[in-house]
């Protein structure tokens, strides 16, 4: 039996590391801002001079927004994916890997070609409807193997990616607007309304922890939890409706982003012990320190412009699903 | 339908003594040398061959109007208005489609015969990724010749064959592991190739866009002299490996016994079998779905027991002239890049495959 971690000074440890992720996030791009000013900018009230006015605009404009996002979509595609390896005892689950998010971000592409995704409540009822129907197909044709879900995840991507290149080739113009939908990103995103979708995230992580116990209790196994009192059949669909809603508002936010929600949650195991609270909650800190640092890492790849993030998603977690594969395989966790 | 029904009586063949009996092989004698032809194998080869002959001849009537078949047969000998279009426009292109379609069937069959798996497809293992890694390492580093580009796609091809390989060493070729190992391999080569064509100075990454799904759109003569020459030599080296291909799909030890040389064996299987499929990524992009599928239906509709390379080759030939006539014609005058529509049907066929394999 390992003894269990100290559990102030790790989630301390890691909030101040989530801190100095955010305040590179803050700090880091095309026009790079010393830490204080970054300081000032938040603080202040902003100065008449021209280049520190164009600082504080950046800061507080652009990337203050854009830092809020990526927080709230990192927490929510880790909880998401902590969420769906915990309930389906599945070492390679993950919203980005079974398709779920891809799902979503065709909904939206979809429904914005029919003229349906205007609002922010439209796009996110297509987000989470289009991952729901996502979820329920790779389920249904993967059942529990692990790896035939993945095949099953991938199989669907392959399907939706051909349809949105269809789309793309002959709705040039709707699709630039759209383009994010494919290849998840933060870039951008600051200007459209996201006061809803960041709601929704706050209300599915509230959710997740008050589920952290039912769900503890049903990885004992159906028995048991049936012995303890727990109700399987309503932590199961409550635990799914939180699984799609957290991935679809997060994909109507920055579009699908793989691999995070595999990542994030194997290295939360590694810190949290048998605790599916402590897992969950250290997901909300290590998901978007991971996706603020992937963020800022797309800043920089590039001289001009930046890559998607979700293009260093993938990077760094196709490393982690093969390790997973290698280390867990088959077996059920 | 007619799947089901031989599936049925192989099923039920063992156990019952059905009386449907084999029939003996053809002995085919042409001077001193001579072949036993499996009857259907036949058959199939020659209907599917037929196939590929009509749907090539209705490629090259095909263009934003279409010509009559008189005017196409007199413009293939040189007459007529339409010689310049067919000739130099049309018939590349549905050259390339009938090669490229073989090469990837052969490629599909042989890494399926290696991995002893029906998903262990090229396109699905990530070594089209690969192999696009190398050809656009070729076109931004180097200065993007044929020559560059075909050495360095089968150098990435063979990079991530033997990456995937070894990852997956310890839980053996065969099974589900190495095709998810595969999966995330492809991913990051996924990753990596969008950032190499996001880095490169905007004329190239253009190009590379349109050729990143996989695209037989402006394919002509001077960009196929290269690459049917390969293609030419790897079906001899194939011809050659056929034999042996299919004493190891049963079974390494019974192959040892049945004289076949192991070690000498898998690296030429394997550069043939990455040959084929990056130099159709060098010309054409990353065009799935035809390796994962026409191996298997090849093999359904020849009736073999394994998973032989001469119907591979012939249906993926057929499939992907239907995929390349369908992307042509299908949002016209849009014209889809091929690898569109081998992504949606591929996937759909994957996802079929899954569900089949679940019921059974």
């Amino acid at each position: 039996m390992r003894t269990e971690p100290p559990r102030t000074a790790l989630l301390f440890g890691v909030l101040v590391l989530l801190l100095a992720a955010a305040v590179a996030s803050l700090a880091v791009g095309t026009r790079t801002v010393p830490p204080a000013e970054v300081w000032r900018a938040l603080t202040d009230a902003p100065p008449g001079d021209g280049t520190t006015l164009a600082h504080h605009l950046v800061i507080r404009e652009v990337r203050l927004p854009r830092t809020v996002i990526g927080v709230l979509v990192g927490a929510a595609l880790a909880v998401s994916g902590a969420l769906m390896q915990t309930l389906t005892r599945n070492a390679l689950a993950e919203p980005g890997v079974l398709g779920v998010t891809g799902g979503a971000g065709f909904a939206v592409t979809l429904g914005a070609v029919a003229g349906l995704a205007g609002s922010q409540a439209a796009q996110l009822g297509l987000a989470t409807l289009g991952a729901l129907l996502a979820a329920l197909l790779v389920y249904a044709v993967g059942r529990a193997s692990p790896l035939r879900l993945v095949l099953a995840g991938t199989a669907l991507g392959f399907v939706l990616a051909g349809f949105s290149l269809a789309l793309r080739m002959t709705l040039p113009d709707v699709f630039d607007t759209y383009r994010f939908w494919v290849v998840g990103s933060l870039a951008g995103r600051e200007q459209v309304p996201y006061l809803l979708p960041l709601l929704v995230i706050v209300a599915g992580l509230a959710g997740a922890l008050l589920a952290a116990r039912p769900l503890q209790a049903l990885g004992l196994g159906t028995e048991v939890a049936r012995t303890l009192g727990s109700r399987v059949r309503r932590t199961r669909i409550t635990v799914l409706v939180l699984i799609t809603v957290l991935a679809g508002a997060a994909t109507a936010l920055a579009g699908p982003i793989a691999f995070l929600g595999l990542m994030v949650p194997h290295l939360a195991r590694r810190l949290a012990g048998g605790s599916v609270r402590l897992l969950l909650g250290l997901c909300m800190v290590l998901g978007p320190l991971v996706l603020l640092t992937a963020d800022v890492a797309a800043r920089l790849l590039l001289p001009t412009g930046e890559v998607p993030v979700a293009v260093v998603t993938a990077f760094l977690g196709g490393p982690v699903l093969i390790w997973a594969v290698r280390r867990y395989g088959a077996v059920t966790l | 339908m007619k799947v089901e029904e031989k599936r049925a009586r192989e099923d039920r063949a063992p156990e019952m003594g059905s009386p449907v009996v084999a029939r003996p092989p053809l002995a085919v004698r042409i001077g001193p040398f001579s072949a036993a032809v499996e009857r259907r194998g036949a058959v199939a080869a020659v209907v599917l061959a037929a196939v590929a002959a009509v749907l090539a001849f209705v490629g090259l009537c095909r263009g934003d109007a279409w010509d009559a078949p008189g005017e196409v047969i007199a413009a293939l000998a040189g007459h007529g208005d339409a010689a310049f279009v067919v000739q130099e426009w049309r018939l590349p292109r549905v050259t390339a489609a009938l090669a490229f379609g073989a090469a990837l069937g052969a490629a599909g069959a042989v890494f399926q015969n290696l991995t002893r798996n029906p998903l262990g497809s090229p396109d699905v293992i990530g070594l089209d990724a690969g192999a696009y890694t190398g050809a656009l390492v070729a076109l931004t580093v180097l200065s993007g010749t044929s020559v560059q580009l075909a050495v360095g796609s089968v150098a990435g091809g063979l990079a991530a064959a033997v990456v995937v390989y070894l990852l997956s060493l310890g839980s053996g070729l065969g099974g589900l592991r190495l095709v998810v190992i595969g999966i995330a391999v492809n991913a990051m080569l996924t990753a990596l190739n969008s950032w190499i064509v996001l880095r490169a100075e905007l004329e190239v990454a253009m190009a590379a866009v349109g050729w990143s799904a996989g695209s037989l759109n402006g394919i002509g003569w001077e960009d196929l002299r290269l690459p049917l020459a390969i293609l030419a030599a790897l079906a001899v080296l194939l011809a050659a490996l056929a034999r042996p291909m299919h004493q190891v799909a049963v079974g390494d030890d019974l192959a040892v016994t049945s004289g076949v040389r192991l070690s000498g064996y898998r690296p030429l299987v394997v550069l043939a079998g990455v040959g084929c499929t990056a130099t159709v990524t060098a010309v054409a992009g990353p065009v799935v779905f035809i390796a994962l599928a026409a191996p298997q239906i090849g093999r359904r509709l020849a009736g073999a027991a394994g998973v032989p390379l001469l119907p591979a080759a012939l249906t993926g030939a057929v499939l992907l002239l239907v995929a390349d006539l369908t992307a042509q014609t299908v949002l016209a005058p849009v014209a889809l890049p091929v690898g569109a529509v081998t992504t949606v049907v591929g996937g759909g066929y994957l996802l079929w495959l899954l569900v089949r394999e679940v019921r059974r």
